[in-house]
């Protein structure tokens, strides 16, 4: 369980563009399910996936992870963490031009120590389970938009994460493509993954893998399960 | 240890993606490296061939004084040079300077005693009418072996001498103006009257007892003054490190703009490096791995470009006879003598090279690094 | 002043270090007065991100003066020629009042410097920066030994005139002046011998009891300190004697010279790496029981003892092996 209470996250503070994103979020996310932030543009999803998935913090607030507290965890510990536990999938994908699909997906676990040849190893599995094989050496800008798609939730899914956080991915992708997301989301289900999405689109909240919905609005939720 | 090599991976793919922007970089820095190589390495390798060439030179060489000028010496005075304990000769050595009005330089005349031989260079015995002269000399005047060379003794006579043999190149560091005679000739040559000579050169038993015999030379013959080889070899040492050092304070302005031309390049990051960087942190890179990849950067730069400097340096110092500061590191001559150095390079240069190139660099790029490492992990999110 | 380009690298290399010691200096200040790692403010933010700036800045700025001892002696060493009455180093660092302080506070400054990136080491093994308000505590009491000795090391540089007459090691490393160095030398060289090899051997062997029973630490530490004075003590009274095979020749920096095969560097370097190495092991010691730290120490502590003990082996060795090789015998 994940647990936020009391969540505010503010902006430039103190300066003429200061900006409230998070105005006071109290909300349990489960683990092992799918939770799906709707709202518009300007609501703060972003913001609170961010800070869920341990890559900002709050401004005010505390946050639990599985009954240990994350709040004010110094950057390194939490990076550790977010490397760990979270994968992510971005709207604009956010791979890295004029490197390989392979080179990509190895990337998030560079860090970790491993042996880089048993990273290659699970990157290539990836990529074959993705249906991926036989790109993995091209760059990845050769990639159609539902390749490259596949690419990053591969390595969204590098480590072994045990919540995948995802951030308007079919903001770019037509229905066919977006089905097919939604797809992989189910197989990650029911791997007992945790699945977290921000978005607006009907296709992704109105999914029947759906367990939560929170409607956010101007930085605070407006309805939703708790 | 895996992260280092990981990251390191990394960095060399990111560097060669990026190779238009890194190139400017590294062809200063190289440049750079370059210039200051070439200065140590040549000072360097000077000193050496001095040492070693002096190495051969006279313990003591005796000249008498007059008027605060240098003047010939009486024969007699060897006599009274010998009594002191701890010499263990004493010789005459005839030579002095003769002025080409053709070639506007001055050459050194030498009698060669055959008992004495000129270090490095072999002469063997000199025939009265014939002479042995340097390289330079002869490329200058186009006088080779065979040919006979004019010369305007003291009183007008004209004397011409036979050119027996040509100084090999080898020597020209130190005999490139050189002309070999015999005694007769140079005396006609010279008008040094017998019973003189140019200077006396001393040799003694124990080369500690070298100050204290100079002392009790010049008590013996107050108008003499001793010259020690040391001192010889500690001036010429003095002189190239300074010479080298002002060298070094004027490529200072170079060093100082390449230091301001990394600092920039390492601040001004380009949209899409920033971007890179902003990802490898969303996706669970942390600040120290950044400030490693950035490190590994300035590391691949820094050595790339400080071996292909050294290797263009030691090759423009060591195998092309033309070289950039010939003119300030040798001084004033009208003869340039064409010699190759003896190629020598040894951990000491290279350190001093380190200290002097690759840390300012690095310094200058440890904030940049940093600043572009901490960059806030949701940043592409926004 | 000698212009020659390592000193004026060393000039240079003295005062960019003091510099980025001075700035950190300041920062490690801030540090230690707002540093709260529970707190999750923006000022504790913008603190743990300088952190890695100054922890950075740090690591070079010690690892620079670690080979700028090196840089020292050796232009030291090839500077001699200049000088009248000089034959090795010893007569360089003797031509005005400077040159032996300079030394000794560059050799204590490499101790210290190596102490810090120890600790530094450790602290960032951990998730939370435990040391980190003793990390920049120790910065702070050990910055005035780093700037003083650029200071002394500017002056000395700059000090430095060719025509000064200076002696050469044979004098100043002999019995007949007065002061502390001669009284060395006058030790019988029995006496010495015993304490240098029982020292030393105390000092290994008690690194291999850490190694084995993981108690100890603070003997195998402080002998690591002790033997390191001994040791230098010793090279001056007898070890050097074995090589250059003269009964009068005390000199410790002629070994530095290519006559003696360089064997000057090893043997400095591996007892430096060993006293580093030793005298961290202890320092390290009090943090164990910090609960970031309880995995990170111990596995730090054997791979620094290792290290220690097997430099001082090798060190050892360099020593013995004239005395027992050599054709030369001291009585």
């Amino acid at each position: 369980m994940i647990r936020l209470r009391e969540i505010r996250k503010v902006f430039n503070s103190g300066r003429p563009s200061e900006f409230t994103a998070l105005r006071g979020i109290s909300i349990d996310v489960e683990l092992k399910k799918v939770t799906v932030l709707k709202g518009p543009s300007g609501s703060g999803k972003t913001t609170l996936l961010s800070i869920i998935g341990c890559m900002a913090r709050p401004t005010s607030g505390r946050i639990w992870f599985e009954e240990r507290e994350i709040t004010s965890l110094p950057e390194r510990f939490l990076t550790e963490i977010r490397r760990k536990t979270f994968g992510f999938v971005f709207q604009q994908f956010n791979l890295i031009k004029g490197i390989s699909v392979i080179e990509n997906v190895m990337l998030p676990s560079y860090p970790c120590g491993e042996d880089i040849r048993e990273i290659r190893k699970k990157a290539l599995e990836l990529i074959q389970f993705f249906n991926l094989s036989g790109k993995e050496s091209s760059k990845i800008e050769w990639l159609s938009g539902g390749e490259q798609q596949r690419a990053a939730i591969a390595r969204a899914l590098i480590n072994d994460p045990s919540i995948i956080i995802a951030d308007e991915p079919t903001a770019h992708l037509d229905t066919k493509l977006s089905l097919e997301f939604m797809g992989f989301m189910k197989m990650l289900k029911e791997r007992e993954k945790t699945i977290i999405i921000a978005s607006h689109d009907p296709i992704v909240y109105e999914s029947d893998i759906v367990d939560n919905v929170l409607n956010m609005r101007d930085g605070i939720v407006i309805t939703g399960d708790l | 240890m895996n992260r280092l090599r990981n990251i390191l991976d990394f960095t060399i793919s990111s560097l060669m993606r990026r190779k238009g922007r890194n190139i400017a970089l590294i062809v200063v820095y190289t440049f750079v490296v370059f210039i200051l190589a070439s200065v140590i390495f040549f000072t360097e390798a000077l000193r050496r061939e001095a040492t070693t060439i002096l190495r051969d030179a006279p313990e003591i060489v005796v000249q008498r004084v007059i008027a605060g000028r240098h003047d010939l010496i009486p024969l007699r005075y060897i006599d009274k040079i010998k009594a002191i304990p701890g010499v263990r000769s004493v010789k005459g050595r005839l030579w002095g300077y003769y002025f080409d009005p053709l070639s506007g330089s001055n050459y050194t005349l030498i009698v060669v005693d055959p008992r004495n031989s000129l270090s490095g260079v072999n002469h063997g015995d000199i025939k009265e009418g014939t002479i042995i002269i340097g390289s330079g000399i002869s490329r200058s005047r186009i006088v080779h072996e065979g040919d006979t060379m004019p010369f305007r003794s003291f009183d007008g006579i004209p004397l011409y001498l036979k050119v027996k043999d040509v100084l090999s190149s080898e020597s020209a560091i130190i005999a490139a103006d050189v002309i070999l005679i015999s005694e007769k000739d140079y005396k006609k040559l010279s008008g040094i009257p017998s019973g003189y000579c140019t200077d006396l050169v001393i040799s003694v038993a124990n080369t500690k007892e070298i100050p204290t015999i100079a002392r009790k030379i010049t008590e013996v013959l107050p108008d003499t003054r001793p010259i020690v080889r040391d001192e010889i070899l500690r001036t010429y040492d003095s002189v190239l490190n300074w010479r080298s050092g002002i060298i070094l304070m004027i490529f200072w302005g170079a060093l100082a703009a390449f230091i301001i031309f990394a600092w920039d390049r390492a601040t001004g990051l380009s949209a899409e490096e920033k971007r890179e960087i902003g990802i490898l942190k969303a996706i669970g890179w942390e600040t120290s791995d950044v400030i490693m990849m950035k490190f590994w950067e300035g590391i691949v730069i820094s050595l790339t470009s400080f071996l292909t400097g050294m290797i263009l340096a030691y090759l423009h110092v060591f195998f092309s006879s033309y070289s950039l500061f010939k003119p300030v590191l040798l001084g004033w001559s009208v003869l340039y003598p064409e010699f190759r150095l003896t190629p020598f390079i040894d951990t000491y240069q290279i350190a001093t090279l380190l200290f002097l190139v690759v840390i300012p660099y690095t310094v200058a790029t440890i904030v940049p690094s940093w600043r572009a490492a901490t960059v806030d992990p949701d940043s592409v999110m926004k | 002043m000698i212009l020659n380009p390592a000193v004026i690298a060393l000039l240079l290399s003295s005062l960019l270090i003091s510099g980025m010691i001075i700035y950190s200096s300041y920062f490690g200040y801030q540090i230690l007065r707002r540093w709260d790692i529970k707190s999750g403010s923006e000022t504790q933010l913008s603190l743990e991100r300088r952190t890695y700036l100054v922890s950075t800045i740090l690591s070079y700025a010690f690892g620079f003066q670690l080979i700028s001892l090196f840089l020292f002696v050796f232009t030291a060493d090839k500077l001699h020629s200049i000088f009248v009455g000089a034959m090795c180093a010893a007569g360089t660092l003797n031509v005005n009042k400077f040159g032996y302080p300079a030394l000794i506070l560059k050799i204590a400054s490499f101790l210290l410097a190596g102490l810090w990136l120890i600790l530094n080491h450790a602290d960032n093994r951990a998730y939370d920066y435990p040391l980190i308000k003793k990390k920049y505590l120790f910065l702070l009491l050990i910055a005035p030994i780093f700037l003083s000795e650029t200071i002394i090391l500017t002056r000395y540089l700059i000090g430095l005139r060719a025509d000064v007459i200076t002696s050469c090691c044979g004098a100043l490393f002999s019995t007949q002046r007065k002061g502390l160095v001669p009284e060395i030398i006058s030790l019988p060289a029995l006496t010495m011998k015993l304490a240098f090899f029982s020292t030393t051997l105390a000092t290994i062997l008690s690194g291999f009891y850490f190694l084995k029973s993981g108690k100890g630490v603070y003997i195998f530490s402080s002998l690591s300190a002790i033997s390191f004075f001994i040791s230098i003590l010793s090279i001056i009274s007898f070890i050097s004697l074995y090589f250059y095979e003269l009964p009068t020749h005390h000199c410790p920096f002629c070994i530095f010279q290519g006559d003696y095969n360089y064997i000057g560097y090893p043997l400095y370097i591996t007892l430096f790496v060993a006293t580093i190495c030793g005298i961290g092991t202890g320092v390290l010691n009090p943090f164990k029981t910090i609960e970031s730290l309880t995995g990170v120490i111990p596995r730090l502590q054997r791979r620094l003892t290792i290290a220690s003990t097997i430099s001082m082996v090798v060190f050892l060795a360099i020593t013995l092996y004239p005395i027992l090789f050599s054709d030369f015998r001291l009585d």
